[in-house]
């Protein structure tokens, strides 16, 4: 089990998110498969924390599972999840409603999906500011009209009453900003924002996105595929595969100086302008399926610079300045091996700094 | 370009017009009074593809690069213009008959890797299909033979000839696109966002293979994408299209490197520094106008910051400046501020 205390933090600044041990797992006929296995981050007032991986590394689990909108029979089989102090993953269903929207917006992938084609914006918008804030339809309303002026629609009086078939995508994904921001929320979870979108629609709702969260001191957990993104947006980064973190640290350290295997064979995987090269870095073979797991470290099969002990041992996440990795390359006393480690990591208070 | 210009070009575009008509059912035009709509899509279009080399169309969803990729193989008929491939003019044949000995040497890659393999056909027929098609190898053995040879030069085995498209990750499954495509021996591909469906470990297989098959078997791609890093990698041209026509045609790192339609200025703004150098990225205003209505004059003055009275009204023709070819009322006049970028190698990220 990874160590919650590693993420090094003074006491009397408490996270927002704390996300400590948590496992997802999903039932079979064949047995259980563990999308996620024991993922450990926070997440602090008004940070932006990117979260990057390729498909079926377990970033939208997560973040599905911090919103309590994990689809049956997934569920979380371990762990906690705490906001601001209080535990909700085991809220009752119409408690984790009132947090939902409350506490913590979301955003998704595709906006014509998110937003009811039946009701007019306004009345999603209004439905929303009147469930979870003290005010009449009037006051709502103008709340509404608001919230549409600031996330950068034209005209709001008149486009508030139109339905969503009448935006373009970009301006769809505008209102589903502001309907993700109606109650002000501490805490934002974009599961993929802007992959639907053209790219210079892409770059204008990033810039969007971080400026509302930084005038309204929202913390967001920005899931993507897109490094470009991250690389633009984060303030921290966590790299996912196969269930687990395999480095998380500030983004420009994670970018500039990856730590694990796998992170510097993703950064080496993108095509990026100005760079000539024949060939393109390629990690070879695919993300394990969940019900062939690797023994040892995950990536171990993929790895080039693999030795005896990934195949055996998983690693946790161990502290490399900034950054923490989940790599035996990276362990802090390499020469002597930390073998009586607390397992005893429920206790979040704890210290232990390698 | 100066290496290739003593032979003819392998394909010649020129004045390509598709429009379609999306005007609504006949009794809603006369009960509600409603016009016959047009929508556009590709609204003349021209540039040349040189042997062995790739060529690439950027633009925005609605910019017409997929049609543009549909008339070329011949899945849509042009309104107006010609497509000439190795020297024949293929919107002059009109039977199938006559078409099929240039079909065999043009093949399609497509987006979704999911969507484009039979799901109940095995793989070795999928392959194979092109070949039966065109009637290029006779007897089964030999028709099998060279599905293994094919699924080798893509990466996968022969014995995975035998399993079904859904028993292989989006990765693999885009190789047995490629596959399929390199059946019928072509020397032209035409790829349709063949990567923007991947991972980027995956699409970094995908492109590496890409190159490799072009180097060995002498291919000439045209590949279409919206992902300029991509784009910027793997093409020797690259040409920006903007709502059925085409801005910027320019060799890649000319276009990367001293960006000259207004356009494609922005398009460059748009891509995320991973390099973190901190550069401001000047905000990009307003969307792309809705096709069926395109604005008048320049169709991206609305969007531009450079636009003036003429760019309103008259629409500007491609112009030769230097080594590119550009469509832009600004550009001609020299009154748009030159714009050159450092195209930097960040060594960290070469790791």
């Amino acid at each position: 089990m990874s160590d919650p205390s590693l993420t090094n933090r003074p006491p009397a600044n408490r996270p927002l998110l704390q996300v400590d041990n948590l496992v997802v797992e999903f039932p079979t006929r064949r047995g259980v498969l563990r999308a996620i296995d024991d993922v450990s981050f926070h997440i602090d007032p008004g940070e932006v924390l990117g979260v990057v991986g390729e498909s079926g590394a377990g970033k939208s689990l997560t973040g599905a599972s911090i919103i309590g909108l994990l689809e049956p029979p997934g569920r979380v089989a371990g762990g906690t999840i705490s906001l601001d102090g209080s535990r909700i993953d085991n809220l009752p269903p119409d408690k984790m409603r009132r947090v939902r929207g409350k506490q913590i917006g979301a955003i998704f992938q595709d906006p014509l999906t998110s937003l009811n084609p039946l009701y007019s914006v306004g009345q999603q918008l209004i439905e929303t500011i009147t469930t979870h804030l003290p005010m009449n339809q009037a006051e709502a309303r103008k709340r509404a009209i608001e919230l549409l002026a600031e996330v950068g629609i034209p005209a709001p009086e008149r486009r508030i009453d139109q339905y969503p078939h009448q935006f373009s995508g970009g301006m769809r994904q505008r209102v589903v900003i502001a309907l993700a921001l109606c109650a002000n929320p501490r805490l934002i979870v974009a599961d993929e924002p802007t992959t639907a979108l053209d790219v210079s629609i892409q770059a204008q709702i990033i810039a969007l996105l971080k400026r509302l969260c930084r005038d309204h001191g929202t913390a967001v957990m920005l899931i993507t595929h897109d490094m470009g993104v991250i690389a633009e947006t984060a303030d921290r980064v966590a790299v996912m595969y196969a269930g687990r973190i395999a480095e998380i640290g500030p983004v420009r350290q994670v970018i500039k100086h990856a730590l694990h295997p796998y992170t510097v064979g993703l950064m080496g995987s993108i095509p990026s302008v100005g760079m000539d090269r024949a060939r393109l870095a390629q990690i070879d073979g695919a993300m394990p399926r969940l019900n062939a797991i690797p023994q040892g470290c995950a990536f171990n099969p993929r790895c080039p610079k693999v030795f005896e002990r990934c195949r055996v041992d998983r690693p946790d996440l161990m502290q490399s300045g900034p950054t923490q990795v989940a790599c035996w390359l990276h362990e802090p006393q390499r020469a002597a091996p930390s073998a009586g480690r607390p397992q005893n990591a429920a206790n979040a208070a704890g210290g232990r700094h390698g | 370009m100066a290496d290739t210009t003593q032979e003819a070009p392998l394909l010649k575009i020129a004045g390509l017009k598709r429009y379609f008509d999306v005007s609504p059912p006949l009794l809603n035009r006369i009960l509600e009074r409603q016009p016959r709509l047009t929508l556009r899509a590709v609204d003349g279009v021209d540039f040349t593809i040189n042997r062995g080399e790739t060529f690439s169309i950027v633009g925005e969803s609605g910019c017409g690069k997929s049609t543009v990729a549909r008339l070329i193989v011949g899945l849509y008929r042009p309104t107006a213009g010609s497509i000439v491939f190795d020297g024949v003019d293929m919107s002059g044949l009109q039977s199938r008959k006559a078409m099929a000995p240039l079909r065999r040497r043009q093949q399609m890659i497509f987006q979704d890797p999911y969507a484009s393999l039979n799901p109940r056909w095995r793989v070795r027929d999928i392959i194979a299909e092109p070949i039966r098609a065109f009637d290029l190898i006779q007897g089964s053995d030999k028709v099998a033979a060279r599905v293994g040879e094919l699924l080798r030069q893509v990466g996968l085995s022969p014995v995975d000839g035998e399993k079904y498209p859904h028993e292989f990750s989006g990765g693999q499954r885009q190789r047995i696109s490629i596959a399929r495509a390199l059946a019928s021996q072509p020397e032209f591909l035409v790829c349709d966002e063949p990567t923007s469906a991947l991972d980027v470990s995956v699409q970094a297989q995908i492109l590496n293979l890409m190159k490799d098959l072009q180097r060995q078997l002498r291919l000439t791609y045209l590949f279409i994408s919206h992902n300029l890093a991509v784009v910027y990698h793997i093409s020797d041209h690259v040409a920006v299209m903007y709502l059925g026509r085409i801005a910027e045609v320019a060799p890649t790192r000319s276009l990367f490197s001293r960006p000259r339609h207004p356009y494609t200025r922005m398009l460059l703004d748009t891509i995320p520094d991973l390099d973190m150098t901190g550069r401001q990225r000047t905000p990009v205003a307003g969307e792309v106008p809705n096709p069926i209505n395109p604005p008048p004059g320049c169709s991206f003055h609305p969007r531009c910051p450079f636009a003036n009275h003429r760019c309103k009204r008259e629409q500007p023709q491609p112009k030769q400046v230097d080594d590119a070819l550009v469509a832009c009322h600004g550009v001609e006049e020299g009154r748009l501020p030159p714009d050159t970028r450092p195209l930097t190698v960040a060594p960290s990220l070469t790791a």
